[in-house]
């Protein structure tokens, strides 16, 4: 009777009057939860032969996956990369905060920073489940120090560093332990690259190549070594050559593994990337488009001057500029504008533009069976959207953890 | 017979849900007091589904205290596979409406012992109190649920296996590869549908006219299994005029003449919401 069946005596919990994103398309059909997962209320009908013990009408809106961002340096005052004595307060604060953009996993990024903060920053960041807490950290993301000197774009020239001696035994020496790293960014052109590349990959870590001035040659074998990303696609690389399209020719490429899809990052604030340049990218390689926000702490600070670290950083609206000058230092914009604005940039379908903020990010990091769709058995992390997909309220595990206040008397 | 003849295929889909509502309104189901439907698959009753669950939504009609029996279910498929019954009858109908799943019985095509599985279905209709109402359709050959031209007109829940005509009509829904449409179901018997109270058999479209010409306007037959409910008590075809060309002019005038009196049967169409 009692015990041993924990997971069949859940609740479970049905929600209606909804449209489901569902295989690509947008379903009218009913979203089922138990014990934190997407249930198959057929096999429940047909061999438990059981009816939802709770009903939630969600007034017609979308539920899409949770969003994933791979990419954020902080937010809300808070820099992921300042080796405070209690990273992980920040961490927590920004994951809370996120909730409300509609992201449910998130990489925390560490810009090139000195092996010291690593060491120390690092441990301080374990990966961690979301709930009613914040947003679940899948993992942090390594954005340098192992990347070209001439696109290293803000990042501190003097902690840039090289793996040409010791190559792998130089990345663990950086960074200390590996555990809690998912995605590294670096520079294929640096020497010894592949088998840095290689040996991440057999870790598990996601290689990601970016801050660099590779042509397409050197991109494409550090592809074939088993890189599987290209950080924020246009910036901090090589533009674009009729005659060596550089990194951005990976989108195209015919030298990729078969059956590999090459996966990119794009910033679609509509200030860092031009829409036409974000249109010829999606247009290109619509499967591989990954939303991030790389958002710096600025993110959620409002409008008005703050201080950040040793910065003084100006906000309006969705630029944030260093205080007195038009320099642009970073995004600001949540990843719910984010996908609104490249919805409206590119005149894609609302489920492309869900699915490059969810089931892509999910594909990159090998995480699709659980996280980034709503197939059966996914992990129960959803986001209710109104038509024009602005976030009504957030769901981890089946649990709501963030809604909208109710607007009206 | 009642022959009820609408001018097309909406029509007749809704004046047979109307019908069915009424049915089960009008019976007044309760905890003690299940109302036993059985029901179809196919094409044919998909418009008559939609029109049920629209009352359901409404809260004018509640699937609570009904039971139903599916006619039949192909051997061999796995219930999850998009064209088995299960999957027909849980995305066309159960999922929309407040059914317990405990009286929604359909034949299991993977049972260990297929024979068992039948006899145990027309005990559980036993043991429901017969069937109220038995909602059926008409294949193209004159079949009622799997009971194939040659079936025996007082047979029970057994395997039976497809003809030729069935399984081309099948290949629509399996990519038209006849490799991949089963070739042997289950199903509930002539006479296992000829004990219900009450039948009530739609027929829509011209492809359908020539069997309902066999079924109602020739002798009893057994190749023309429909044709047994001539000697039921109770028995409504409800049809579109597609479906009569194939009729006597004669006959469709006269049943015309009678919508009338039909009409009564579905206005006032009851609600459960009135509370009487």
């Amino acid at each position: 009777m009692r015990g041993g069946q924990r997971a069949a005596v859940a609740p479970v919990r049905q929600f209606t009057n909804c449209r489901i994103l569902r295989g690509g398309a947008l379903l009218r059909e009913d979203l089922w939860v138990r014990g934190g997962r997407i249930l198959d209320p057929e096999k429940l009908f047909f061999e438990e032969r059981r009816m939802a013990d709770e009903q939630r009408d969600c007034g017609g809106c979308i539920l899409a996956p949770g969003f994933i961002d791979v990419q954020m340096n902080g937010g809300f005052g808070v820099d992921f990369s300042k080796a405070t004595e209690d990273v992980g307060s920040g961490v927590a604060l920004v994951a809370r905060r996120i909730l409300s953009h509609g992201v449910t996993s998130f990489c925390p990024t560490l810009v090139t920073s000195p092996p010291e903060i690593y060491h120390k920053v690092l441990p301080q960041i374990p990966v961690k489940s979301g709930g009613p807490h914040g947003a679940g950290v899948l993992g942090v993301h390594l954005e340098g120090p192992f990347i070209s000197r001439e696109k290293r774009g803000a990042h501190p020239e003097a902690y840039l560093r090289s793996f040409e001696a010791n190559a792998f035994h130089d990345v663990l020496a950086t960074y200390g332990a590996l555990d809690n790293v998912r995605i590294v960014t670096l520079a294929p052109e640096l020497h010894r690259s592949h088998e840095v590349i290689q040996a991440l990959t057999a870790q598990g870590i996601c290689v990601s190549l970016g801050h660099s001035v590779a042509d397409l040659g050197a991109a494409e074998v550090a592809v074939q070594h088993g890189a599987t990303f290209i950080t924020h696609l246009f910036n901090a690389m090589l533009p674009f050559h009729h005659r060596d399209p550089g990194i951005v020719g990976l989108l195209t490429s015919d030298q990729l593994p078969p059956g590999h899809c090459i996966f990119y990052g794009m910033i679609a604030d509509g200030i860092h990337t031009n829409p036409a340049a974000l249109r010829i990218a999606h247009r290109a390689h619509p499967q591989g488009l990954v939303l991030v926000t790389d958002a710096v702490p600025a993110l959620g600070l409002g409008n008005g001057r703050h201080t950040l670290g040793q910065q003084e950083v100006e906000v309006d609206g969705l630029i944030a500029c260093i205080a007195g000058t038009k320099t642009l230092c970073g995004s600001i914009a949540p990843m719910d504008v984010c996908i609104r604005h490249f919805l409206q940039a590119t005149g894609c379908s609302v489920e492309s533009a869900l699915e490059a903020a969810s089931l892509h990010p999910a594909q990159l990091l090998g995480l699709e069976k659980t996280k980034g769709s709503l197939d059966f058995g996914a992990d129960a992390d959803f986001v209710v959207l109104d038509d024009t997909l602005h976030v009504q309220a957030t769901y981890i595990s089946g649990e709501l953890v963030w809604k909208a206040e109710e607007t009206g008397p | 017979m009642r022959l009820v003849i609408l001018d097309n295929y909406d029509l007749a889909s809704e004046w047979a849900a109307k019908y069915i509502c009424n049915c089960i309104v009008k019976f007044k189901p309760g905890q003690d007091r299940y109302f036993s439907l059985g029901l179809p698959t196919g094409s044919t009753p998909l418009g008559c589904y939609k029109k049920l669950i629209e009352y359901h939504k409404r809260g004018d009609l509640s699937f609570k205290y009904v039971k139903t029996f599916n006619m039949d279910e192909y051997v061999g498929l796995p219930r999850n596979h998009p064209e088995s019954y299960h999957s027909y009858m849980w995305n066309n109908f159960f999922k929309h409406v407040d059914i317990d799943p405990n009286n929604a019985h359909i034949l299991d095509g993977n049972a260990e012992d297929l024979q068992a599985e039948c006899d145990a279905f027309e005990e559980k209709i036993k043991e429901a109190g017969g069937i109220d109402l038995f909602v059926g359709g008409i294949g193209p050959d004159g079949h009622i649920a799997f009971n194939e031209p040659g079936s025996s007109l007082v047979s029970r829940t057994r395997l039976k296996t497809l003809a030729m005509d069935t399984i081309l009509a099948n290949a629509k829904y399996f990519d038209g590869d006849l490799s991949k449409v089963p070739t042997m179901a289950l199903t509930v018997g002539v006479g296992t549908v000829m004990d219900a109270r009450e039948v009530m058999i739609l027929i829509t479209g011209a492809h359908k006219a020539f069997a309902l010409y066999k079924a109602i306007e020739e002798g009893i037959n057994h190749m023309w299994t429909v044709s047994a409910f001539q000697q039921h008590p109770r028995t409504i075809f409800v049809c579109d005029e597609d479906a009569t060309l194939e009729l006597k002019v004669k006959t469709v005038k006269y049943f015309k003449g009678l919508m009338h009196v039909n009409n009564k049967l579905v206005d006032p169409l009851y609600s459960m919401k009135e509370g009487n």
